[in-house]
């Protein structure tokens, strides 16, 4: 490696970060960057106090947003941990948007500043514009105008019809917002123009649709029998329950359909997310490892500023053992990265048990290689194809199961040659969100009848809800209207039934 | 491409609306926070918010999830001894490893409560939400006895020393170039034909012009030259107001009986309902100074530790403090510039004489000179004669003087909040 090593040559001299120096590291990372073939969204850069980082942390980083208590509550405890000093501020957001916003926070040095570019303005955001699933999910160019809309909307509606009225039907959407998302159909990309020559027409023909579901005039007898034939509603069980929600409820405010939706929306905004952890995180990790390597390598910063740089990344890819007291789950960041460098590693120089492992893989240029595990996979996919033995056996991952009626835990799997695979298999099932969160989907409606409304949850593994499981099913019933029952089933047999009448709320 | 941006002086409160929201929301867990609060400080200390405590589980937002039970499966990091096939006993009332997947980290943290800060002004605006002080107007409207000196612009009108001279000079100026404008344009233009003639002048009809010219010219000068210098109506004066000076100074006697009959427990609930009053007239006033007067059968000044923490025992002459506070008065604190408030607390015990002596003293010496004077009775039992000398002087003077019955520590605030609850017709103040 040639490096030329005359001082002058630095970016910057002391720890001390200014606009210049900003601008020049943004420079010479992004045309590392894009040697390296990474396609990005323009980036937004925006230096930023700890106080705002804690405001932006406070609105799951997003840059605005509607009011709601729960925001408070996330505020005054991020504020509470980071004076007490248990947690350090996290250095960087980045917003899926475009521009991608990233937050640069005034109290770092140099080094840090770099390391968030290279993070977050690199790394993230060419994962944001790559990855399929945020390519069919989320629309970054319109993201911002949207949260702009949904924050006066509800604004408007909370002079309209009071803050209490709102937040009580923002509460209910919030419990429910983990299924709001449709899995499998595309939606259509948001608009801010469209939603809003829309959103009239949309209430009022909403509000019809749903009359005509609820009619209640006498109609013909002949009609009538037919009727009643079809009389299973939802013809399918449903799983988005607030789209059916939005779409069905019969007392609904036309209002409050429109909150759904929003609430609905930004979970489906957050969807790729909670599906691309490893993935995304790993992807940074790694990019941020390499542009900052290959800033030295160029001779563009010193020795210190690459220890120390070495020292962070370090820390940010530890990950403790399960018996240590910082144990908090597997490191998304440790983890990602661990698989992505790997992947060269086994393009570079492949070993005997990868070309078995790795037919396909080995002796291909490894750029390609990354960019294609980058753009066409989501954790649990990624983690079923390209966790190598290799690093299962550095991070020793072990699988346990643990039946209720035993009083042991098994101890299923471990990182040898026999339990790879279903170790591989185990890890990416934890991170497979049908299996992480319970199936619950609208059962039927007794259209005639009461108007009660059954939701059923299929048991996976005999797995139980939760404790809250009662408190969500008020708040389902406070948007449905009327009786709302949860059967817990496993196979076709009920094993247990939430029930929330009428009349208690 | 890349755009960087300073954000630093954007505002930094945009979560402020949503602390506000929560705030608003969980009222009833920090009213109770502030009580307590209230309960346990002393006196003088404020100069602080507050830690507010809410148990975790009741601003817990729900969600569908899994819970303990059926068959779960994890992956975990750091195998050390394990082999497969290993069984392990599950630890007991542990987590057991069932579904530790997920957001580990939120809920690392169990059962534990949700804690947060109030600002010391939020503090204060919870304990004292619809208080308000009696009498802190009409004291304002009526009796203000300083004044300061205001300005409050010019006026044509005054005496000369008042002039403003500045003023003055300036509008005669303006005036002067008012009134001469149009004969100093006829000047200058007299001055030019005069200048042009001059030179070229050779007929007679314009030598006769020239003259001519000559003479309009001294004439204009003149009447340039009259313009007074300065006119009465160029005169301004400056103009002051007396402003009525609230006084922003405060005093209030903290009376308590330390007689045997009083046990520490009734001092406490004493020194909760004084600190109330503290928190309160620190408030709304500038400066508070606080008088302790402690009395068996004397009455003494005291400190605030001697105050609530000494005992001794004796009998108990009520009148001897309020005496005591009435000579303080008039040494120390005229109503003129104070605003005094009293607050006595007892257990209602007094030499029967005695009471006759005390309500004398209140109707006649001290009601008068004090904003409010409030009487808490701190006991169990049935009252006493105190209790009744007493009701007769709230009665003659219902304005000015309150008394209240605690049984106990519960009663404190409630009692406190009756006592000083804002009024219908003050509300608008």
């Amino acid at each position: 490696m040639s490096r030329a090593t005359s001082k002058s040559d630095y970016l910057s001299q002391g720890p001390d970060w200014s606009f210049e120096s900003i601008e020049q590291y943004d420079i010479e990372i992004g045309k590392i960057a894009q040697e390296f073939g990474l396609d990005t969204y323009p980036n937004q850069i925006e230096i930023i106090s700890s106080e705002q980082m804690m405001d932006a942390y406070a609105s799951v980083g997003m840059p605005l947003g509607y009011h709601h208590w729960s925001y408070g509550k996330q505020f005054l405890e991020t504020e509470q941990n980071y004076k007490r000093g248990r947690m350090g501020l996290a250095y960087e957001i980045v917003i899926n948007s475009s521009p991608c916003i990233a937050y640069l926070m005034e109290e770092n040095n140099m080094m840090m500043q770099a390391l968030v570019i290279a993070h977050a303005c690199y790394g993230h955001n060419s994962f944001f514009k790559g990855n399929y699933l945020f390519q069919t999910w989320t629309d970054a160019s319109a993201i911002i105008d949207y949260l702009v809309f949904a924050k006066k909307y509800i604004l408007d509606c909370e002079e309209k019809y009071g803050i209490e009225e709102v937040e009580l039907t923002l509460d209910s959407c919030h419990a429910l917002m983990n299924f709001g998302v449709d899995r499998y159909k595309r939606p259509i990309p948001l608009s801010l123009t469209e939603e809003k020559a829309r959103q009239d027409e949309r209430e009022q023909i909403l509000q019809q649709q749903v009359n005509d579901l609820w009619r209640t005039i006498p109609v013909s007898e002949k009609v009538e029998q037919s009727k009643l034939k079809e009389a299973v509603f939802p013809s399918e069980p449903q799983e988005n329950l607030l789209y059916f929600l939005e779409k069905n409820a019969p007392l609904l405010k036309p209002w409050q359909r429109e909150i759904i939706r929003i609430v609905r929306k930004m979970a489906q905004y957050f969807y790729p997310q909670r599906q691309t952890q490893v993935m995304n995180e790993g992807w940074a990790s790694f990019w941020h490892y390499t542009l900052m390597n290959e800033l030295y390598n160029r001779g563009k910063v010193g020795e210190g500023f690459i220890l120390e740089f070495l020292q962070s990344h370090t820390n940010v890819v530890y990950q403790p053992s399960f018996d240590s007291p910082y144990y908090s789950g597997i490191n998304p960041y440790a983890l990602g990265f661990a698989i992505y460098s790997d992947l060269k590693r086994m393009c570079e120089a492949p070993t005997e048990e990868d070309r078995r492992w790795f037919p396909d893989l080995v002796d291909r240029p490894w750029l390609e290689v990354l960019h294609f595990a980058m753009h066409n996979f989501k954790d649990e996919s990624f983690i079923l194809q390209f966790l190598s033995p290799k690093v299962m056996r550095d991070f020793r991952f072990f699988g346990i199961e643990n039946n209720e009626v035993d009083p042991y835990v098994e101890v299923k799997e471990i990182h040898n040659d026999e339990g790879f695979h279903a170790l591989r298999q185990r890890l990416a099932q934890q991170y497979n969100l049908s299996y992480r969160e319970p199936n619950i989907q609208v059962q039927r409606v007794d259209l005639y009848g009461d108007r009660s409304l059954t939701l059923r949850h299929t048991m996976d593994n005999g797995r139980p809800l939760n404790d809250d499981t009662m408190e969500v099913i008020k708040h389902f019933k406070r948007l449905w209207g009327f009786e709302v029952r949860l059967e817990s089933c496993s196979g076709e047999t009920i094993l247990q039934t939430y029930n929330c009448d009428s009349t208690s709320l | 491409m890349s755009y960087i941006i300073d954000r630093r002086l954007n505002g930094k409160h945009k979560s402020s609306v949503n602390r506000q929201r929560f705030l608003r929301r969980y009222k009833e867990h920090i009213r109770k926070a502030v009580e307590q609060a209230v309960n346990q400080r002393s006196i003088q200390d404020l100069d602080r918010g507050e830690q507010i405590t809410i148990p975790k589980r009741d601003i817990h937002e729900p969600h569908f999830g899994h819970g303990q039970g059926g068959k779960g499966s994890i992956v975990h990091p750091g195998n050390k001894e394990f082999a497969s096939g290993d069984r392990i006993p599950k630890p007991e009332g542990g987590q057991g490893g069932g579904s530790g997947q997920g957001n580990a980290s939120n809920q690392g943290e169990g059962e534990d409560d949700f804690v947060f800060q109030i600002s010391q002004e939020e503090f204060l605006d919870f304990v004292f939400e619809d208080l308000a002080l009696p009498n802190l107007v009409r004291k304002d409207l009526k009796e203000i006895k300083e004044f300061n000196l205001k300005h409050a612009g010019v006026v044509s009108e005054g005496t000369p020393s008042k002039l403003n001279l500045v003023r003055s000079m300036r509008n005669a100026y303006a005036r002067r170039m008012v009134m001469s404008s149009s004969s100093r344009r006829k000047l200058a233009e007299a001055e030019a034909e005069r200048e042009a003639l001059l030179d070229s002048a050779s007929s007679a009809e314009e030598k006769a012009r020239l003259v001519w010219l000559d003479e309009q010219i001294e004439l204009l000068k003149q009447k340039i030259e009259s313009t007074p210098f300065l006119d009465t109506y160029d005169l301004r004066y400056n103009h002051h107001i007396k402003e009525p000076r609230p006084s922003s100074k405060a005093v209030m006697f903290c009376i308590m009986d330390v007689s045997g009959s009083m046990t520490q427990e009734t001092k406490n609930i004493a020194k909760r309902f004084f600190i109330l009053l503290y928190l309160f007239l620190h408030r709304n006033y500038e400066k508070i100074d606080v008088v302790f007067i402690r009395h068996h059968t004397s009455a003494k000044e005291v400190t605030e530790e001697e105050f609530f923490y000494s005992r001794e025992t004796g009998g108990t002459i009520v009148s001897s403090a309020l005496k005591l506070m009435h000579k303080i008065v008039k040494e120390r604190y005229s109503p003129d510039q104070w605003n005094i408030y009293a607050a006595q607390a007892s257990d209602g015990d007094n030499w029967d004489d005695d009471s006759r002596i005390c309500k004398q003293v209140l109707a006649e010496d001290l009601v008068d000179l004090v904003q409010y004077f409030t009487y808490i009775e701190i006991t169990p039992r049935d009252h006493q004669s105190l209790w009744y000398a007493y009701e007769e002087v709230q009665a003659a003077h219902p304005d000015s003087f309150a008394m209240r019955h605690i049984v106990e520590v519960g009663d404190i605030y409630p009692v406190f909040r009756d006592l000083f609850q804002r009024r219908q017709h003050e509300s608008s103040h």
